[in-house]
């Protein structure tokens, strides 16, 4: 619950649009109740997709955040 | 005004206003707007999503202040399901293009999450349900502007109207708040059913999908003698059932006046009023009524909503309780009569195609034994401090009757070696409510002390209808005349033989049918307590050479219709007090 809860948060940061996939299931990033669904736990494997002008970033801030297993990383809006 | 068809399951006449539970028990309001209003919803939706984030906020911080960030956390997640884009635009959809109001897009639309979640197989995700269902009773609560009702804690008197209750909600009911019950779900033999009897709740179930027709506060009637829910009746409607409930509070205190008089027709025949009891606390309410003794006292009550079988002591607690307070009045117990699915123990539970020819009833007891036995040892050891009887139901084979019969010697006998006094001479009788068992009574008749006729089950094997089934639930009319011809039949065998026949059934509870089966040779009747002062009325206004008139003329006749039309008009005709006219 509370990766997702800081998944979202940082979604909201960006404007792309940032999707996650599991076994063909896909979540929106912005939606806690999406990525939930997701029933995704440690160990699962995951694809990370970012559409939109600040995607790049996106998707470097939130691989850290898994790199870092949402550790009390501190995400800045980095637009 | 709105009439809903349902089943009756507990007599009686409720009006008052609606209390709607969803299925999680929480109070909601579910019901469509007016088209134009949906701007006005989406607005009272925004301001208790703000109110709700509010108050989370403020649980957060002083969470987070108390037991640290990683508790708090909690908070600020289901802040995140609150502002949810996804759960926000299928609100908004919900409340502008289908003009749900703002309770009732919010009912829909987390109950769907929680289901979602709930059937996940991770663990993780099922807990997860809990905090959308949190978020849910938030927002609710900041819609209605008062906190969510529960069934045990009503605010008010009140109709409880409900897709279902669980056993667990029907139980810790408050018996002086709940007028009426009607239900979406449910059936004649289903868990609500039993504990609204009991409770002489009047109720209804099995409406079928209705509540997004009915917003808490709406009146609503119960009738539990037809069936029938009216919601928002108009003043006619209204008029005539406060009329009857006049009708029913004069001839009340008329009532009482014969209380301890003996059911006797005027000519000096006695006919036997016993009552259908289904918890041990409805003995004293048996006797305030003046009933003869116990017909029926279902068990069933013990089994239900509960994971674990009822100990021997339950059982014995259980009955021995109504044996005393009954006086050495007669107590005739009937041993478990639900199919495995209907009791809540899964564990004997197969899924069935057709419950109702299953493996329910004595069936399930007998391929049960060890069950089976723990019930018997407590009647018998029950059946030391009164007149105790044993019925098995639904017997259907000699071979039944008998290993039913060798279980209960063997018990006995068990007892005997463990040095427990034991009532021997423990009358034993069946159910009759199979046609087998009527074709084939002149064989059992020789292997039992008496026989009860369960007319509710009679009819729906007679007549090959499940009257829970709404589309042929018109068929099941307990005065067919198949079925009267099978009742005649049982009675006829059993006095050749000297037994006594009783009717259990619901169709005792009618007068006219009970004059009509007083008229056939019945001289034991067991129903409702509720249903007896009304009976011993009728019974002490007519001669049995008039029942028997009655019935006479009622055997020749050829359908149900004919032969309820006919009954009515009788019982019109000779106790016009207690028939109040249309």
């Amino acid at each position: 619950m509370r990766p997702a809860d800081k998944l979202v948060r940082a979604a909201a940061g960006f404007q792309c649009q940032i999707e996650l996939e599991r076994a063909g299931q896909i979540a929106d990033c912005r939606s806690i109740l999406s990525l939930l669904t997701l029933g995704a736990t440690q160990g699962s494997e995951l694809v990370l997709r970012a559409q939109g002008p600040d995607a790049d970033e996106a998707i470097r801030v939130i691989r850290l955040m898994f790199d870092q297993q949402f550790d009390e990383l501190n995400v800045e809006q980095s637009t | 005004m709105l009439e809903l068809q349902g089943i009756a399951v507990s007599p009686g006449v409720a009006i008052g206003r609606a209390l709607v539970f969803d299925r999680e028990g929480y109070r909601i309001t579910r019901c469509l707007v007016a088209v134009g209003e949906d701007e006005r919803e989406w607005e009272r939706l925004v301001d208790a999503v703000k109110q709700a984030y509010d108050k989370l906020e403020s649980s957060r911080q002083s969470t987070t202040a108390q037991l640290g960030e990683r508790l708090g956390n909690i908070f600020s997640a289901q802040q995140q399901i609150l502002h949810d884009p996804h759960l926000q635009s299928e609100l908004e959809s919900l409340i502008r293009t289908k003009t749900y109001s703002a309770e009732y897009a919010v009912s829909e639309v987390f109950t769907k999450y929680a289901s979602a979640f709930r059937k996940a197989t991770s663990t993780f995700l099922s807990e997860r349900a809990a905090d959308i269902r949190d978020v849910e009773r938030l927002l609710l609560e900041g819609l209605t502007g008062q906190p969510t009702a529960t069934l045990k804690q009503l605010p008010h008197e009140a109709i409880v109207v409900s897709h279902d209750l669980t056993p667990g909600e029907t139980a810790a009911f408050d018996r002086e708040k709940v007028l009426g019950i009607c239900t979406e779900a449910g059936g004649p033999g289903g868990h609500t059913a039993i504990v609204a009897r009991g409770m002489e709740i009047p109720a209804v179930v099995g409406v079928g999908n209705f509540l997004h027709n009915i917003r808490s506060g709406d009146e609503v009637i119960v009738d539990g003698h037809l069936g029938r829910i009216i919601v928002s009746p108009d003043e006619a409607t209204r008029d005539h059932y406060m009329q009857r409930r006049r009708f029913r509070q004069s001839i009340a205190t008329q009532l009482e006046e014969i209380r301890d008089l003996p059911a006797c027709t005027s000519d000096g025949v006695r006919i036997e009023l016993m009552a259908n009891v289904e918890f041990p606390n409805e003995a004293l309410s048996c006797i305030a009524r003046g009933a003869d003794g116990v017909g029926l006292y279902r068990t069933e009550f013990l089994y239900l909503g509960r994971d674990q079988e009822p100990t021997e002591e339950e059982h014995y607690q259980a009955y021995a309780q109504v044996v005393r307070d009954m006086q050495n009045r007669p107590v005739v117990i009937r041993t478990l009569d639900l199919g495995a699915d209907k009791m809540g123990m899964t564990m004997l539970a197969e899924p069935e195609n057709n419950p109702f020819l299953g493996l329910r009833s004595i069936r399930l007891s007998l391929r049960n034994p060890a069950l089976f036995r723990i019930q018997v040892r407590a009647i018998l050891r029950a059946a030391c401090l009164g007149d105790v009887r044993i019925m098995f139901p639904m017997i259907t084979t000699l071979d039944e009757l008998r290993s039913a019969r060798f279980l209960l010697r063997s018990v006995s006998e068990d007892l005997a070696s463990e040095g427990k006094h034991i009532q021997c001479a423990v009358q034993v009788g069946m159910m009759v409510e199979v046609p087998a068992a009527v074709l084939m009574l002149d064989r059992f008749i020789d292997e039992i002390d008496f026989v009860s006729i369960g007319t509710n089950d009679l009819t729906q094997y007679t007549l090959a209808v499940d009257r829970s089934n709404d589309s042929v639930a018109d068929l099941y009319q307990a005065c067919d005349p198949a079925v009267l011809r099978l009742i005649q039949r049982t009675q006829q065998i059993a006095s050749e033989k000297k037994k006594s026949t009783s009717v259990c059934g619901e169709m005792s509870n009618n007068p006219a049918y009970a004059l009509l089966l007083a008229g056939m040779g019945i001289r034991t009747l067991s129903l409702a307590p509720a249903a007896i002062p009304i009976l011993k009325k009728a019974i002490r206004s007519v001669t049995i050479g008039q029942c028997e008139a009655m019935a006479w003329r009622a055997l020749r006749l050829s359908t149900a219709r004919e032969v309820d039309a006919f009954v009515m008009n009788q019982l019109a005709g000779l106790v016009p007090e207690i028939v109040l006219q249309a």
